[in-house]
């Protein structure tokens, strides 16, 4: 929004500006809280006298804003104010204000929870079902539905009472509210065929709507209560119903008819009659987006029937001379699975396939070849005579699955193909270059070719083959069969024409049919990524909110002091880079004295054991922040923070693998930066199973490789393992670490290293929200970041600190702090050869003044 | 779970955010990332509108030279986001006056965050309607330094309409003149074999309407369709006036009709919004006039030369004529030369496009030019493969005449003050898409 550029630092003065009456800017400064409150939880708490003040506006506009923003802070602090406010606007007079706090509701439940069954927001929610404003009603519900779905107790449950009452605010709903009320009932249970009658009826007006999202939610309303409806003519009546506005989907926008393409594909599944007459209407367009017509392509095979196949091979054969290989590839595999589905229509479909490979495009013949394959396992001894012509086409044939298949068949009819032992010889020579699949099947045809024909030459050619399949092979798959085949062979070749001649299952055609329990949870979801996708929304939604946050509230104080948290809150993990530690860590988890991460990680003692790897256990401390998201590496999750410890620098870094697949290989690098800093040994991860978790520390070294142009905190890294792609994220240099052990100087060397600069080198920041309680503490502290204390005096009532700190390539900083013991407001003044440095100084030391 | 989107993004084609609002918590602010680099720069842009990449799902449309994805995380309802995502364009549009593009997106970003804000609340979509927006969200879209502006007082009771019953349209409205402007636009799908024969047909239309009316009106619309003939000779128990009556496959309305009215008494009765809107939509296959029938004969003579003829035939009544007529006639690549004799219009050769571009500016009923063009190829040794004949395309507008033959039978308006109103109506037929296989 600010082109990438971080704006925080200016968070101050834009709270001030958040009393305005222009309703623009307070808008634009509501915004930018809701933007940057997170990564200045304590300066926000500023903004919450005007929120509540602007709850309580005469302008509903300006109540409803603020209420509807407070809800989008996820800061703790904040979130305490909400509720009076909340409350009151639960109640309000104006619906607008109704409306938007109902949704405020479900905002503050996937904060905290447990406040707002506390606070009694539920019942309030429950009551606004009965208001007398549709918009408000069907806000209400969504709320309800989103928290019933992320808790395990019952929260909202449809009762016949609602339902009524639902049913009549549908007719006055936005088009939102309709889908929101839809989605909610579609939950709802019918006690009877006649109840479940009823509800059809009274949602069956839906189909007309112009809005695609109702049809879909009305349309899956419909069929959940069909299961339940008994009388035939109603079901039959309501399919008739159904067809026209699924159709009607088709004449939107390419985007929404692929979601409504993926549904239909459902449907059909389910009730196959609804659509059967319609075939036409998923014939493709020229200019149909290629993920429109795949999509055409597959129903118009679910919808293929002896009385229409006639016109579905002629499209079929159409799309197979068209442009896209992919979709002529899938136009050719159609033909075939039309073939296994329909009997009759077997001949008609193979003489289309066979007029296809007399084209001589090679990815149709191999396509084709692949197909016929499945229609001789459908059909035994029925089509024979057409090897002729594909053998006429071996010498073309270059994909594994292509090959594969043509020696199957090659093999399979070994007796009636005169030439056969010629045509397999003809791949033997090329056995070990071969990709497995095709290997396999040489050696199956092979075998076969030997037991049916059991002359010389296939005597000789089992020999090599045998061969080549087990001594020479690395292979295990090919080389255990190989070695099934030689025992049998070897022992009992009767019994081996028993196993490898023995007639082969029927097969029929069910690619892309989905088992009935999965299709009825689908059905369920209709509308839904679930449905899109073809999967159980739980395949793919991976956080499970609630339960695992009051997991976590129970941590802090039950195990006391930095020991166990875990290492991530679900809910923040794809947002939490750019979160300041402090506001992850669980409060309790810091012990007061110890005040700072760096000291947490790098100066316990007891945290040595940290470099040992192999151990899934989270590690001790404070969680590292995240550099990349769960989500945003397919499951694997980085955390890292550069650290300091016996004058080395770290980059202490935790892995975590929630993938489905072990990974290993790990392997780091760094982007040239402002400071050299390298890595300076391998990364030593081990193999991480899924589910766990290793925790490595990386020693770094300064190199003399820097990056030009101005100091920036910016590193770049790119990990990568053998299982996925690399990966890159960047996270922020703390100049702290860069602070040596030897930056202790002299009074005198300060003094006069103070004079010999500039003063145009001098450079001073204020940080008006810090406050010092004690200069003992904090001065401890900083030395332990090595800020190192040379002098003190009194000003006024002011206390003047003098430090100083070295960073590599012997640079100094010298450091005034000037601040009132107890009184909030710091100045913090700094003199260095490189005055470039200083905001990355004053970004770095910023932390420790705060703490 | 009816949420629709975690947050939206808006990226100019080189992949860079214009724009963009987080409405949940649970994606994080460097997804759009993800996208750059899984979608945007590979080839799987434009495979498929929804992805998965690691725990977080991408839906993306391209409207002009923006991208417009949306990232969840949850179970959300696909259906209901594009729909946003198209409704939130139609919004974008209303308030710039007619574009959306990545200019007039860096034009008003303040007014984009500021209806982003107000259309849709932690991810569920809230009221999009522009007439009900404009009266609190009274920013202008950057136009012209000219257009003059609207008053500044925010309605006082603007929050009542958000959420109004009918939430479409404000109240108080006075016009001096009260009229109604009806627009019937069709649009022919046809898909026909090279033999000539329809491989599938349809219609669809839209009834556009544009109302400048006073107060609240109620409006009742007659079409000749035979389910609404029929309701109404059974409600006045007397038979049907002969004449065409048409079977309409599906209807959809706009959200100001009333639905269980029309599903039990079959009329279609509303308040309208003010100003333009779509009142309904609506697809015929059976008994569909086509206004044009083309007879192509392609005849490759040789590797190098090819003969195209093409007949095209206006079949709708004599008096009436089309407008931008465009026939365009597929070539191979290969074409180095072609001539033309046309009896009506122009031809050329549009080489980008591997096409004749026949034009024919204005069409009479009943007639019947013809094209025949003689191409000269240049012969390949490596072109092994036929070419694959893409079909013949055509474009036009025919005004007065509609492919369905649905006509508007009343349109009856009642307002309490009870004026008078004028109704105007247009029909007019355009090309889908017109394809004959060659």
């Amino acid at each position: 929004m600010t082109v990438g550029k971080d704006v925080s630092s200016l968070f101050t003065d834009v709270v001030n500006c958040m009393q305005t009456e222009n309703l623009e800017l307070k808008k634009l400064v509501y915004l930018y809280l809701i933007n940057y409150a997170k990564s200045q939880p304590d300066l926000a708490i500023l903004a919450v006298n005007t929120f509540v003040k602007d709850s309580q506006d005469p302008n509903p506009l300006i109540r409803a804003l603020a209420v509807r923003t407070m809800g989008c802070i996820r800061v703790d602090k904040i979130t305490e104010y909400l509720c009076d406010p909340l409350q009151r606007c639960l109640k309000d007079d104006d619906p607008y204000v109704r409306k938007t706090a109902a949704i405020c509701v479900a905002k503050l439940y996937d904060i905290n929870a447990e406040l707002v069954e506390d606070r009694g927001f539920l019942d309030a929610l429950k009551d606004l079902i009965s208001d007398n404003n549709p918009m408000v009603v069907a806000n209400a519900v969504a709320a309800l539905a989103e928290i019933q779905e992320n808790s395990s107790r019952p929260i909202f449950e449809i009762t016949n009472h609602t339902l009524t009452k639902l049913l009549t605010a549908l007719n006055e709903c936005t088009e939102w509210g309709q889908v929101f009320i839809l989605d909610a009932l579609s939950k709802y249970k019918a006690a009877d065929a006649r109840e479940a009658e009823n509800i059809v009826e009274r949602v069956t007006p839906r189909l007309q709507h112009a809005n695609c999202a109702v049809v879909l939610s009305a349309v899956k309303m419909i069929l959940l209560q069909m299961e339940l409806i008994t009388s035939t003519d109603v079901v039959r009546n309501l399919c008739k119903k159904m067809a026209p506005p699924l159709v009607t989907l088709l004449s939107a926008e390419p985007e929404i008819q692929y979601v409504a393409l993926r549904n239909i594909n459902l449907i059909v599944q389910k009730r196959p009659t609804i659509l059967a007459h319609e075939i036409k209407v998923f014939f493709c367009k020229y200019n149909d987006p290629i993920y429109v017509k795949m999509e055409k392509l597959e129903i118009m095979i679910k919808l293929a029937s002896d009385r229409n196949i006639d016109q579905v091979l002629l499209e079929f054969k159409e799309y197979a001379t068209e442009v896209d290989v992919d979709f002529v590839r899938k136009a050719v595999r159609a033909i075939g699975r039309c073939a296994i589905k329909l009997e009759r229509a077997a001949e008609r479909c193979i003489s289309v396939l066979l007029e296809l490979i007399k084209i001589k495009v090679n990815y149709v013949v191999q396509e084709a070849i692949i197909v016929i394959k499945d229609i001789f396992r459908r059909y035994p001894n029925t089509y024979e005579s057409i090897i002729a012509t594909l053998c006429e086409s071996l010498d073309t044939l270059d994909e594994p699955e292509a090959k594969a298949s043509m020696i199957w068949i090659i093999g399979e009819y070994a007796e009636r193909i005169d030439n056969a032992d010629e045509l397999l010889e003809s791949f033997l020579e090329t056995f070990p270059e071969e990709p497995p699949q095709v290997q396999l099947q040489l050696l199956t045809a092979t075998v076969k070719l030997f037991l049916k024909k059991p002359t010389e030459g296939p005597q000789q050619m089992i020999q090599v083959v045998l061969n080549n399949a087990t001594v020479e092979t690395d292979n295990p798959d090919l080389r255990d069969r190989a070695y099934i085949y030689w025992r049998l062979l070897s022992t009992d070749p009767e019994a081996a024409k028993d196993v490898v001649l023995a007639e082969k299952p029927v097969i029929s055609d069910d690619s892309n049919q989905l088992d009935p329990s999965l299709l009825d949870e689908l059905l369920a979801n209709i509308a839904t990524l679930s449905s899109v996708y073809h999967k159980p929304p739980d395949a793919f939604v991976t956080r499970v909110k609630t339960v695992q946050r009051t997991e976590e509230e129970d941590y802090p104080d039950g195990e006391g002091g930095n020991s166990e948290s875990p290492a991530h809150v679900p809910g923040d993990a794809g947002a939490s880079s750019n979160v300041p530690p402090s506001a992850v860590r669980p409060p309790a988890a810091a012990p007061a004295p110890v005040a700072d991460l760096l000291d947490l990680m790098g100066m316990d003692g007891n945290n040595s054991a940290i470099v040992a790897t192999d151990i899934p256990a989270s590690p001790a401390g404070p969680p590292l922040p995240v550099l990349l998201a769960a989500s945003a590496g397919q499951g694997l999750q980085i955390s890292g923070q550069l650290i300091r410890r016996d004058g080395q620098i770290f980059y202490s870094m935790l892995f975590e693998n929630s993938t489905q697949v072990p990974l290993d290989g790990f392997m780091i690098q760094f982007n040239k930066n402002s400071f050299g800093l390298t890595t300076g040994a391998p990364l030593q991860v081990p193999l991480l199973q899924p589910g766990t978790s290793a925790s490595t520390l990386l020693p770094m070294v300064l190199s003399q490789n820097l990056s030009p142009g101005p100091p920036s905190t910016l590193l770049q890294i790119a990990v990568k393992n053998n299982q996925q792609p690399v990966w890159y994220f960047s996270d922020k240099i703390p100049l702290i670490v860069f602070f040596t052990e030897d930056g202790r100087m002299e009074r005198s060397t300060f003094l006069e290293t103070w004079k010999s600069l500039p003063d145009s080198n001098e450079i001073s920041k204020d940080f008006p929200a810090v406050v010092l309680n004690s200069v003992e503490t904090t001065l401890d502290r900083l030395a332990t970041s090595n800020m190192f204390f040379i002098a003190k005096r009194k000003h006024s009532n002011q206390d003047v600190l003098y430090l100083s700190a070295k960073i590599p390539r012997g640079i100094p900083f010298l450091i005034e702090l000037t601040t009132a013991v107890g009184t909030p407001g710091l100045k913090c003044a700094i003199k260095t050869p490189s005055p470039e440095m200083a905001p990355l100084f004053f970004e770095a030391v910023e932390g420790l003044f705060k703490s | 779970m009816p949420v629709a989107a975690s947050a939206i993004y808006f990226l100019n084609l080189r992949g860079d955010v214009l724009i963009n609002r987080l409405y949940r918590d649970d994606v994080g602010g460097n997804m759009v990332d993800a996208f750059r680099v899984h979608i945007m720069q590979t080839k799987e842009l434009g495979t498929c509108p929804v992805r998965q990449i690691g725990g977080c799902s991408f839906f993306y449309m391209r409207i002009s030279n923006v991208y417009i994805v949306i990232v969840v995380s949850s179970n959300a309802n696909v259906a209901c986001a594009f729909k946003f995502v198209v409704e939130a364009v139609t919004l974008f549009k209303s308030y710039f006056g007619g574009a959306f593009d990545e200019d007039a997106i860096r034009n008003n970003f303040v007014l984009i965050y500021e209806l982003l804000d107000e259309i849709m609340d932690f991810g569920y979509p809230q009221n999009l309607s522009p007439e009900i927006l404009k009266l609190y969200i009274t920013q202008e879209g950057v136009r012209s330094p000219f257009s003059s502006k609207a008053s500044d007082k925010p309605v006082p009771n603007a929050t009542l309409q958000v959420t109004g019953a009918v939430g479409w349209r404000r109240e108080g409205l006075v016009y001096k003149k009260n009229e109604v402007f009806l627009d019937i636009v069709e649009s022919v799908n046809l898909l026909m074999s090279s033999k000539g024969s329809v491989l599938r047909c349809d219609v669809t239309g839209k009834i556009l309407m544009k109302c400048f009316l006073s107060g609240m009106p109620d409006l009742k619309l007659g079409l000749n369709d035979k389910i609404g003939l029929e309701k109404e000779s059974q409600l006045k128990s007397r038979p049907a006036k002969s004449g065409k009556t048409i079977e309409l496959d599906d209807v959809t309305f706009h959200q100001c009709v009333n639905l269980t009215r029309f599903n039990s008494e079959k009329t279609v009765s509303f308040v309208p919004p003010d100003g333009e809107f779509e009142l309904m939509k609506y697809r015929i296959t059976e008994g569909v006039n086509l206004p044009f029938r083309v007879l192509p004969t392609i005849k490759e003579l040789g590797r190098t030369r090819m003969e195209v003829n093409v007949k095209v035939k206006s079949v709708f009544g004599a008096k009436m004529f089309a407008l931008g007529v465009v026939i365009k006639i597929p070539v191979p690549k290969q074409t180095a030369k072609t001539s033309f004799q046309v009896t009506s219009g122009r031809a050329k050769y549009s080489p980008s496009t591997d096409c004749l571009i026949w034009k024919i500016r204005k069409f009479p009923g009943q007639t019947e030019p013809t094209l025949s063009a003689e191409v000269e190829l240049i012969s390949t040794m490596t072109e092994k493969k036929s070419w694959t004949r893409p079909p013949i395309q055509m474009e036009f507008q025919v005004p007065m005449f509609t492919a369905s033959g649905l006509r508007v039978r009343f349109l009856k308006v009642w307002e309490k003050s009870g004026y008078n109103t004028v109704e105007w109506v247009r029909y007019i037929t355009k090309a889908g898409s017109y394809e004959i296989r060659c």
